[in-house]
């Protein structure tokens, strides 16, 4: 930690001159009598991205982005303001601006000291940017197109991204101490057009997480993502119109996780419920799924697309138990929703950017392996559907209605999976469908690392997971 | 020097800089907002931001290798910086034979003034007031309200410069003020969340807040004791507001990335039939005030005030002038996306649009993701209500709507004339005479 901390200060603040007696006075000003909480965030990111159509990769962007967010609390309410100068007058400028919320008291005494915390770091302290030369990127992108055209003479197009962030982040809190961050992430994804007597379908796959770009780069990894994209969108090609209806659903194991997330996760961030606004408000230690069901929200998986050694608030990721045999146990929490709820933070607290403010978010949120044998999960099923893959989803908190879109699912029939079903929406309420949980497989998988969260405006990287499951009643939204 | 001017030299010295580096062509973007956002909770402020907000973009071309970067820091060591990193970039892309500013005449040469700038002179304190004001209105409305999620007053100035190394240079001024409330309401235990906005160049032609207030309330607590419904075929008329959003799965389908990779429903349906005969769609970049408007799109290139669906056939594709290159044809002057895209309204209001419909259902929200582009493929959650002899009898939840854009779009009975005018996408609400529920 005190590592990354010198890092962090010798690329975000060196250059600028900045001392620590200079950020002792912004945080002088930062605070008061009514402020309970503040902190300084700084933050550079660098990020790339190249891409391949037609099989030439000629398109690439590169991106700088560097700033400082200034937050002052005082009580439920928060100033905030940012600044992408780094230098002294706009330090004190966005600390003012952002005090400007409590609205009297005398600037306060803060003397800055380092953190000896020691956090173990998930991932390497690497620009992932510089892992491999551009001609390798270049070429690996080629192979991805190569191997998708040899695979099957109906794909019409292949298009692939390799994109790589390098972020530090230096955080400053009111009692003066230090907490850094240098977090790699690297994705690679994958999307294939296949065409068959006129009719067109898609498919794609990908994979990423937090360190070189060896983790999607190798041969294997890279051949692994494209073959499933290509079975993906050839598939689609037999796929029939979906049914319409209440039906028993299966879930596959990985990715459908984001009904997790969608259906659970976003329902027990802590904001939504000191505000009492979640679907599962004032339910803690009450029975809220299944007692099939466990769920945990862990920062700590190393090198996962979602993980964090600290969030960013400082604070140490952990993994919190969400939900023990179906009985709710624990919400995510930032430190100011901790605060106001008498809670502990959980290291939950995540924000897009410097420019935007912390809330409590997820890192990897998954279910836990139960005992059932996955083929056994399928043959209960006489009528229902098999979904394996999803686009996405969506969810009212308040409400507790969730929605998620299959992109590989099957019809099960008599116990058996049989014809692949057409992308179909599936809809449901976040308790009530836990409720229904009825058995939960020995299989459970993480995702390949590609998940994207967004709340309230701010997209931020995440992990889902879970084994094969079943669902007795999900609206199925096909059209036949 | 004002601060346009400044930008605008900025752009200049970049513009210059990438040429003495070898850039055969080069394009750069230059942003600089401000803004303030106000949120009010519990009669009280909740969070105050100010947000300033700085970027540039820079697209350099070395014959036909092209590579972009970007950063946050405008200052002239930080532009000379990106584009030597776009320009190390470029040199190691594959030469793409379409990649190419547009042509000189295709650049915009006339500049009308859009009346798209209104700074609001809206201090911390008023900003507050107001947000205050709107949530302690709407929390009034209704003893089933629980509570406000969120009251907000927001006033954003943005000054955004292009220029291109074919002597283009321009920069255009524009405010976006916009007042929202979500509410919660509450009833035998269940909760409903729903929410109501206003946005304008000129924050003197907002709602008031005691209109967005009493339509929040109204719109969240006539959805109290929502149910499903079985599973069936039905008409359904989506308002106003989610009808933009199947105007813009519309015009994904027509736009030129999606055809060049022939991965839309709509390719080579040009001077087609691909909606009703009855069906009007024009695109009006020079709407005064409108939050579509503009001289020119993202290259330069003038828009243009056009037909793209006359009579149900389509007119037009949504083009840069690099998917035009790669169809053969001319840009359209959408890079970037559409300007005030508008569906002519027909004779009816909603009340008559839901009386034409007489029984079915009336959408007012739809979630999730499930629109394929490729195959047209439509499926979504819905929340709406059940209507029968024209009138709204219970609000409608957990069910999907489905069917294919194909025939959706054919299967367009009417517009109403209730225009929301709130985005780019401006249309009434629309009656589909046939859909998939699948619900309980």
């Amino acid at each position: 930690m005190t590592n990354l901390i010198e890092q962090a200060k010798h690329i975000l603040l060196e250059p600028t001159g900045i001392t620590d007696t200079a950020l002792s006075q912004v945080m002088g000003h930062l605070l008061g009598k009514q402020i309970d909480q503040a902190d300084l965030y700084f933050q550079a990111t660098m990020q790339e991205s190249w891409s391949l159509e037609d099989g030439q990769v000629k398109d690439a962007s590169f991106n700088i982005d560097k700033g400082v967010g200034i937050r002052a609390i005082s009580g439920e309410k928060t100033g905030f303001s940012y600044a992408d100068d780094i230098i002294v007058p706009s330090l004190e400028q966005a600390a003012k601006a952002a005090r400007s919320i409590a609205h009297s008291g005398h600037d306060a005494s803060v003397k800055i000291a380092q953190r000896q915390a020691n956090v173990p770091a998930l991932y390497p302290d690497i620009n992932p940017l510089d892992s491999i030369s551009k001609q390798d990127k270049i070429n690996i992108l080629q192979q991805v197109d190569s191997i998708a055209r040899n695979s099957d003479p109906r794909v019409k197009e292949v298009m692939a991204t390799l994109a790589g962030s390098y972020e530090v982040v230096l955080v400053i809190t009111q009692d003066g101490t230090f907490a850094a961050d240098v977090r790699p992430l690297v994705r690679l994804n994958v999307r294939v057009i296949v065409e068959q007597e006129g009719r067109r379908e898609q498919g794609s796959a990908g994979g990423g997480g937090r360190g070189a770009y060896d983790l999607v780069a190798t041969p294997d990894t890279f051949r692994a993502y494209t073959e499933e994209a290509v079975r993906q969108a050839l598939l689609n090609l037999e796929a029939v119109d979906a049914p319409a209806g209440t039906m028993p659903v299966v879930l596959g194991p990985g990715w459908p996780g984001v009904l997790l997330h969608e259906a659970v996760g976003h329902g027990l961030e802590g904001d939504f419920n000191r505000k009492g606004s979640s679907a599962f408000a004032n339910s803690m230690n009450e029975q809220v799924a299944s007692p099939l069901v466990t769920i945990v929200d862990d920062g700590t998986l190393p090198g996962r697309r979602g993980s964090l050694s600290i969030d960013d608030e400082g604070n140490q990721t952990q993994c919190t138990t969400l939900i023990e045999n179906g009985i709710l146990k624990n919400y995510m929490q930032d430190e100011l929703n901790a605060r106001l709820m008498g809670m502990q933070a959980t290291g939950n607290g995540r924000r897009e950017s410097y420019a935007h403010l912390p809330m409590p978010r997820m890192t990897n949120t998954y279910m836990l392996a139960g005992k059932s044998d996955p083929n056994e999960i399928i043959s209960s099923v006489k009528k229902g559907i098999y979904a394996v893959n999803f686009a996405g989803g969506q969810v009212d908190i308040t409400s507790g209605k969730f929605v998620f879109s299959t992109s590989e699912a099957y019809l099960i029939e008599n116990g058996k999976v049989t014809t692949p079903v057409k992308g179909a929406t599936l809809i449901g309420n976040g308790p009530e469908a836990m409720r229904k949980v009825s058995m939960v497989g020995n299989d459970l998988a993480l995702d390949k690392g590609i998940g994207v969260c967004g709340k309230a405006g701010q997209s931020v990287p995440v992990g889902v997971g879970q084994p094969t499951l079943k669902v007795d009643e999900l609206i199925v939204g096909g059209t036949q | 020097m004002n601060n346009t001017e400044k930008l605008k030299k900025s752009v200049a010295f970049a513009l210059d800089y990438a040429k003495t580096r070898g850039a055969d062509q080069c394009e750069m973007a230059l942003s600089h907002s401000t803004g303030l956002d106000v949120t009010a909770r519990n009669a009280d402020v909740e969070t105050v931001e100010f947000t300033q907000d700085k970027g540039l973009g820079v697209t350099v071309f070395l014959g036909k290798q092209k590579a972009t970067a970007g950063s946050s820091d405008t200052s002239q060591e930080a532009i000379k910086s990106t584009v030597d990193k776009a320009i190390e970039i470029a040199q190691h892309m594959q030469a793409d034979e379409y990649a190419g500013l547009p042509e000189q005449s295709e650049l915009a040469t006339q500049f009308k003034d859009l009346d798209l700038f209104h700074p609001w002179d809206l201090s911390f304190d008023k900003a507050i007031e107001m947000a205050v004001e709107l949530e302690q209105l709407a929390c009034k409305q209704d003893i089933r309200i629980k509570q406000c999620d969120g009251a907000h007053v927001v006033s954003h100035t943005g000054t955004h410069v292009y220029g291109n190394s074919m002597g283009f240079l321009h920069a255009s001024q524009s405010t976006r003020q916009s007042l929202s409330c979500v509410l919660i309401a509450e009833e035998d235990g269940k909760m409903q969340r729903d929410y109501w906005y206003d946005c304008k160049r000129d924050a003197l032609d907002l709602f008031s807040i005691e209109k967005i207030a009493e339509i929040a309330a109204q719109r969240t607590t006539r959805r109290l004791n929502a149910k499903s419904i079985k599973t069936q075929k039905s008409p359904v008329v989506f308002d106003a507001s989610t009808a933009a959003g199947l105007l813009s799965s519309f015009i994904s389908a027509i736009s030129g990335g999606a055809l060049y990779r022939k991965s839309s429903f709509l390719c080579d349906h040009l001077n087609k039939q691909v909606f009703a005969p009855h069906i009007n769609i024009q695109e009006d970049p020079f709407v005064l005030k409108g939050l579509g408007s503009g001289n020119y799109d993202a290259e330069g290139v003038r828009t243009q005030q056009r037909d793209i669906v006359k009579d149900g056939v389509l007119q037009g594709y949504v083009l840069s002038s690099y998917s035009a290159r790669r169809l053969g044809m001319q840009t359209t002057g959408n890079a970037g996306g559409v300007h005030n895209l508008m569906i002519t309204p027909g004779e009816h209001d909603l009340t008559g649009l839901l009386q034409t419909m007489d029984k079915g259902l009336y959408i007012t929200e739809l979630m999730g993701q499930g629109v394929n582009i490729i195959t047209g493929d439509y499926s979504r959650g819905a929340t709406g209500f059940w209507v029968e002899n024209g009138q709204i009898q219970y609000p409608v939840e957990g069910i999907t709507v489905a069917g294919n854009l194909r025939d959706m779009f054919k299967n367009i009975t009417a517009v109403g004339k209730d225009i929301d005018d709130r985005g780019n996408i401006i249309t009434g609400s629309i009656l589909l005479s046939e859909m998939m529920i699948a619900g309980s």
